[in-house]
């Protein structure tokens, strides 16, 4: 791959992280569940996204999706009770070639963090990328994300991005 | 309800395909119940269908049919007149040939109508014959469907059975017809309906010249299709002429062996249900016996074990129903195969078992031999004369005697050889043991041969005895071994037919037997004691030890030997127990022989040998214990005494005697003169008193007595002994005698335990060193500021502490009924003793405490005392204790003092030596589940806290005050943490179950539920490492005891989190080590992934990337 994909991204400036009560061991709080909300999820992409997009290997922008844009907080709905989690990313421009490695890296981290009841939906916000139909596809196949995951270098790549969002 | 008249739509509904088919299941209800009611004619019905059974749709027809057939089916009971059951005869009849419609209609109705009882109007038997004739012209079974294959047989199984006399005529057609519709068949709920109708039609057609037995001896089938080729070439069956069905069965046992038919789960039919009804449908008639029999000894040569075992069971079973004339032809063939059999398959199991378990002679675990065994008795059974002249004469065996004739020494017979013997000596067994007259005529033939063999018939034939020409020319392993294998076969029969009295003492292998039994025991006897002086083989320690026993357990009228030679045997045994000087392979076998000899007497009442047993081994064997008898080890007198004693009540009471005697003297010797080597011989007994003596005599009755007598002897021996002064052992001594003494007022009755405790009591009272006892006399009327620790009661004589002790394992083991005289002053002295650190009694005072009433009882109040009241003494003196204020000298009562170190006060010690006494008090609140509790478990926590701040404590405001001021040494404080272990874990030496303690229900959980909060807020406030580091204990001590279940229930989001963090940093652990865990471990993370709290899911996260990785870089972890 010669050459950027988009020379000149519009970087946004980062939001402020909302800032979560903390949980104090109260006997009243300790049986209360806290149901897997928004900004869970959030959290649990946010680590993985401020993250340069591996700096190395994909040259083209030394800053975090987040800066981006790629993925805000309103883009991810959570429904715990129904066990449903629907993710929309917006590739920075229509042609992004790394659309799917981005949507994969999404559902390998949600795989990994969320319990197995919930179902994933990772979508590209709709109008934002030019095989958004195709990328859909791919990111949403059971058997075609299994198959992208037998693929050593494939899953070299992914653990490579996530690697540093567990410390 | 249908009305009457809306009835044809049913008929639509049910056509009609396209309709659900609830829909049509109760539409056809509705049309039955119609019918039922009488709202509705058979005529009418069948007249609206009519266009729906003529129809040239097939589907629909077919369905038209089924409908009428299913309504027929629910009408079984409903009586129809002859023409309506003609007609419908007819009609069904003719349907069996519409092939097109499918059949499944038809036969439904076949069978309906056939099935129909003659009170509700049968089938005449000219139309039986015409459906019969019409089957048989249109069905082929075999290319039915499963479930019209089922219809099919049970269609054929209705005619053979109600109406018989129908296929009683219907003659070689019929019978080809059935075994081609049964040729083939594999489903195993088809295959149980043909058995059964091959075992009926064999009922039927009894007659050897009738139909049946053309069919068998003139196939008109021949074997052609897959499974009978399979059979051919799978088992080289090499029979050409046999009615196809049965080389079906014939197949289908093979697969049945083999388990290639596979019952499905869905129908009850196992493999063992399959196997046995087939073997009944061999077993059928005599007319399959010319194809059975050759095929079930050619697949005894099958190298399957499952197959064999299947044979051999088959064999057995034809034999008995074929009939002796039928099966007298095979007898050869059926002998070779079966002689085979059992030589063959003794291979693995018979050297191990000479050698290493003195039961040799039992049958082998071998399935094949054992199946073998039983079917040669079956046979022997049923014509004795022809297999038992097989057996005689068989060359064979002839071979075998010879071989081992030819060796003398077991070690130089091959293993081959060796193998064959004990075959054979199986096969003579269970041959002599089928019936008297069997075992006459194996004697007969092979006992004066063997006698030959081992030197000895000369003697048989001069009656009188030389006793000194036995000599090692006499000795034949083999010929020894086939004795005591017919002795064993001739002794079981004796006994089994002892209560019918059925055996005569003329019997000739009677005879024999008692001729030769006295020069046959001097040849064990030899062995016997030749083993003592010179290497002999473990075989023939084996068999002198079993050849003798089986010789002195003959049951009485037909003992073969007299009264002198089984005394002589008895002496023998008892001389080997007493020579014994290790645990060699001789020693136990005798000692186990013994006990079997004296079991034996037992059961069967034999008065006269019991006496003998009773002073030749009882007597001998309890001398061992009561002299001192130094040849023989300790441990090995009291196995040999306790053994003996197992045998019956009478020797047990006499052994137990022995031993009383032995443990008084030696106490005696060990505590008056200090004799050191007593001490440790009293150990061994005690030791040998509480686990072997009391545990029998508790399970077969009379411990009331022993126990009754063992303590009142010790405490008559403690009160008597005025110079009582123990040596260094002394706190082993002490700790088996307070062991035996729990376990024995522990089984006593209320009674019983009622009498000892006083009288433990007033030896107590009346022990004269104890200092200031009238004070403690008269502590009833003592208020509780006055109560305080006497210091002096700190050193204790030899003789007082035993007193102490003994009265503590008293009060330990008394159930909760019984009254304990003077509680107070008990209680104050207790408390005086436990502040010295004697642990016993801190058990003591735990024990009380749990077993206290709760509420004053209404007599004798000037004595007596409940909970409240003991609390109230114990927690002032506790207190008073624990205080650091207090100081005072100290000696302790354990030798557990001299260790302590230089650093540590007097006060530290007394204070932790309280904890642990605490504990055990608070052990007994714990259990009772008492509110009580709470304050013991404070004075630990605020032990725990004195450095650090206390603020939940208000009830022990002002004790606190005092703590605050001085720092708690941390012996004390970790005495105080380690207390809740005592609190919590299960003790052997008291409040358990078998001490009568009282148990709440779930008492751990409650207490950890109730202490787990107070811990972990003190955990967290607490400001110093040391005070952290021994509620760290504290904790830990808590959270091991108390079941999984409600610590995980428990588990607090703190914990859960806390835990997952541990599994992250093992993670770090080397690789070996943790890699086995990692599945366990992923599998219990994901779940922690749906905790209910955030931290938690959080960190199951990390740990689960951690754990995952450790491995392959996997995502699908």
């Amino acid at each position: 791959m010669t050459g950027l994909i988009n020379a000149n991204p519009t970087v946004y400036e980062r939001k402020e992280r909302r800032p979560r009560t903390v949980p104090s061991f109260t006997n009243e709080d300790e049986y209360s569940p806290e149901a897997i909300d928004q900004l869970e999820v959030f959290d649990i992409l946010f680590y993985f996204l401020i993250i340069q997009f591996n700096v190395n290997k994909y040259p083209e922008h030394p800053y975090s999706l987040e800066e981006l844009k790629v993925i805000t907080e309103d883009a991810v709905e959570v429904n715990d009770k129904n066990s449903h989690v629907r993710v929309t990313f917006t590739p920075t421009v229509e042609h992004c070639s790394m659309a799917t490695i981005i949507g994969l890296c999404i559902r390998v981290k949600l795989l990994r963090s969320l319990p197995s009841r919930f179902k994933v939906d990772i979508t590209v916000a709709p109008g934002t990328h030019a095989t958004e139909a195709a990328v859909n596809k791919q990111l949403n196949d059971k058997e075609r994300v299994a198959a992208a995951l037998e693929n050593p270098n494939l899953v070299e790549m992914v653990d490579q991005c996530l690697a540093p969002s567990y410390d | 309800m249908a009305k009457p008249n809306s009835w044809p739509s049913h008929i639509e509904t049910f056509v009609d395909l396209s309709r659900p088919p609830n829909e049509q299941i109760a539409s056809r209800d509705a049309i039955a119940s119609l019918l039922k009611n009488d709202l509705l004619t058979f005529q009418a019905l069948v007249k609206e269908m009519s266009l729906y059974l003529t129809t040239t749709d097939h589907i629909i027809r077919g369905r038209g049919i089924l409908l009428l057939g299913e309504v027929l089916t629910s009408l079984a009971t409903k009586p129809l007149d002859n023409t309506t059951v003609h007609t419908l005869v007819l009609f069904f009849t003719d349907k069996l040939a519409d092939w097109q419609a499918l059949l499944h209609g038809g036969l439904i109705g076949c069978l309906a109508l056939l099935r129909r009882k003659s009170n509700v109007g049968k089938v005449t038997g000219s139309d039986a014959r015409s459906l019969v004739r019409s089957y048989m012209d249109n069905i082929q079974v075999q290319s039915l469907g499963k479930h019209d294959r089922k219809l099919c047989f049970e269609i054929l199984d209705c005619l053979l059975n109600h109406h018989q006399d129908v296929a009683a005529t219907l003659g070689d057609d019929f019978i080809s017809g059935i075994c081609e519709a049964i040729d083939g068949e594999k489903d195993p709920q088809c295959l149980m309906l043909t058995f059964h109708l091959v075992a009926d039609i064999a009922r039927i057609f009894p007659d050897p010249f009738g139909p049946l037995a053309g069919e068998v001896e003139n196939p008109k089938i021949w074997p052609k299709n897959r499974t009978t080729r399979l059979v051919q070439s799978r088992y080289e069956c090499t029979m050409s002429l046999l009615p196809s069905f049965l080389y079906c069965f014939i197949g289908l046992m093979c697969d049945i062996s083999l388990n290639l038919v596979q019952p499905n789960d869905d129908f009850d039919v196992k493999r063992d249900d399959l196997s046995k009804v087939l073997m009944l449908v061999f077993a059928s008639t005599p007319l399959f016996e010319p194809f059975v029999i050759p095929m079930l000894l050619d697949k005894l040569s099958s190298s399957l074990p499952l197959a064999k075992v299947d044979s051999l069971k088959y064999l057995g079973n034809c034999s008995l129903k074929y009939g002796a004339d039928v099966m007298a032809k095979h007898a050869k063939s059926i002998w070779s195969s079966l002689k085979e059999a059992i030589f063959a398959s003794e291979q693995e199991s018979l050297l191990s078992r000479i050698s290493e378990s003195p039961d040799a002679m039992t049958l082998p675990d071998n399935e094949i031999a054992k199946e073998a065994l039983l079917c040669l008795q079956k046979f022997i059974l049923q014509e004795d004369g022809l297999f038992l002249g097989l057996i005689l004469e068989d060359q064979d065996i002839e071979l075998i005697l010879i071989s081992a004739a030819s060796f003398k020494n077991f070690k130089t017979i091959s293993v081959e050889n060796r193998q064959k013997l004990y075959a054979l000596g199986h096969m003579l067994s269970a041959s002599a043991k089928v019936s008297v007259a069997c075992s006459n005529k194996m004697f007969q033939h092979f006992f004066p041969r063997l006698m030959g063999t081992l030197g000895l018939s000369k003697k048989c034939s001069t009656l009188g005895c030389d006793d000194s020409s036995i000599t090692s020319e006499n000795l034949n392993f083999g010929a020894l071994y086939l004795c005591i294998e017919l002795l064993a076969a001739c002794r079981g029969l004796a006994l089994s037919s002892e209560e019918l009295h059925s055996i005569s003492v003329e019997e000739s292998w009677c005879c024999l037997v008692k001729k030769i039994s006295g020069s046959l025991s001097e040849v064990f006897q030899y062995i016997l004691v030749t083993s003592t002086t010179q290497e002999v083989c473990e075989a023939d320690i084996h068999c002198g030890v079993k050849g003798l026993q089986i010789l002195a357990t003959y049951p009485r009228r037909v003992s073969p030997i007299s009264e002198s030679i089984f005394e002589n045997v008895l002496t023998i045994f008892v001389s080997i127990l007493a020579a014994g000087c290790g645990e060699t392979l001789l020693w136990k076998l005798t000692l186990k022989a013994l006990m079997d000899i004296g079991a034996f007497l037992e059961n069967f009442h034999v008065s006269e040998k019991a006496l003998s047993y009773m002073t030749i081994v009882v007597e001998k064997v309890v001398s061992f214990i009561s002299r001192d008898n130094s040849a023989m080890p300790l441990p090995l007198q009291l196995e040999a005494v306790s053994g003996i004693g197992t045998a019956g009540l009478n020797f047990m009471l006499r052994a137990t005697q022995g031993l009383e005697a032995a443990i008084s003297a030696n106490f005696f010797e060990a505590s008056v003169n200090g004799n050191f080597k007593s001490g440790e011989t009293l150990i061994h007994l005690l030791e040998c008193f509480s686990n072997k003596v009391l545990p029998w005599f508790a399970k077969s009755g009379g411990f009331e007595d022993v126990a009754m007598r063992f303590s009142a002897n010790i405490w008559d021996q403690i009160e008597s002994n005025n110079s009582f002064n123990i040596s260094d052992q002394g706190k082993e001594l002490l700790d088996k005698m307070m062991e035996s003494m729990k376990q024995a007022v522990a089984g006593c009755s209320n009674g019983n335990q009622g009498l000892i405790v006083e009288k433990a009591y007033n030896i107590l009272l009346s022990s004269t060193q104890f200092p200031r006892k009238d004070s403690l006399l008269f502590s009833d009327s003592m208020k509780l500021e006055e109560l305080q620790v006497d210091q002096s009661l700190n050193t204790l004589s030899c003789k007082d502490k035993w007193i102490i002790y003994l009265f503590a394992s008293v009060i330990i083991a008394l159930r909760r009924e019984i009254h304990v005289p003077n509680v107070r002053i008990i209680l104050n002295l207790f408390m005086n003793l436990l502040l010295s650190g004697h642990a016993p009694v801190a058990q003591a005072l735990g024990s009380m405490i749990n077993k206290l009433p709760s509420t004053k009882s209404n007599v004798d109040t000037s004595c007596a005392c409940n909970l409240e009241e003991a609390m109230d003494v114990v927690l002032k003196m506790g207190l008073s204790s624990t205080s650091p204020l207090r100081r005072h000298r100290v000696v302790d009562g354990d030798h557990e003092a001299v260790d302590k170190p230089q650093s540590v006060g007097v006060c530290e010690f007394v204070q932790s030596k309280a904890m642990v006494g605490l504990a055990w008090i608070g052990k007994g609140l714990v259990m009772r589940g008492s509110e009580k509790m709470k304050d013991v478990v404070m004075i630990f926590l605020r032990c725990l806290l004195s450095s650090s701040k206390l603020k939940t404590l208000p009830s022990q405001q002002d004790t606190l005050q005092e703590c605050k001021e001085q720092e708690i040494h941390p012996l004390v404080m970790r005495s105080a943490a380690d207390a809740f272990n005592v609190l919590l874990s299960d003790s052997d030496v008291c409040l358990n179950k078998r001490f009568h303690a009282t148990m709440k229900p779930l008492y751990k959980q409650r207490f950890f539920s109730s202490m787990m909060p107070i811990l972990l807020t003190s955990i967290k406030e607490s400001d110093s490492s040391m005070t952290r580091s021994m509620l760290y204990r504290a904790f830990g001590n808590v959270v091991s005891n108390t079941p999984l279940p409600a610590v995980v229930t428990e588990a607090k989001t703190l914990v859960r989190e806390t835990a997952i963090q541990c599994l992250v940093a093992m993670s770090g652990l080397p690789h070996t080590r943790i890699f086995p865990m990692r599945t366990k471990v992923l599998q219990a993370i994901s779940k922690s992934l749906d905790d209910p709290k955030r931290t938690v899911r959080h960190e199951a996260v990390r740990c689960l990337q951690a754990w995952a990785s450790i491995s392959s870089r996997s995502v699908n972890f």
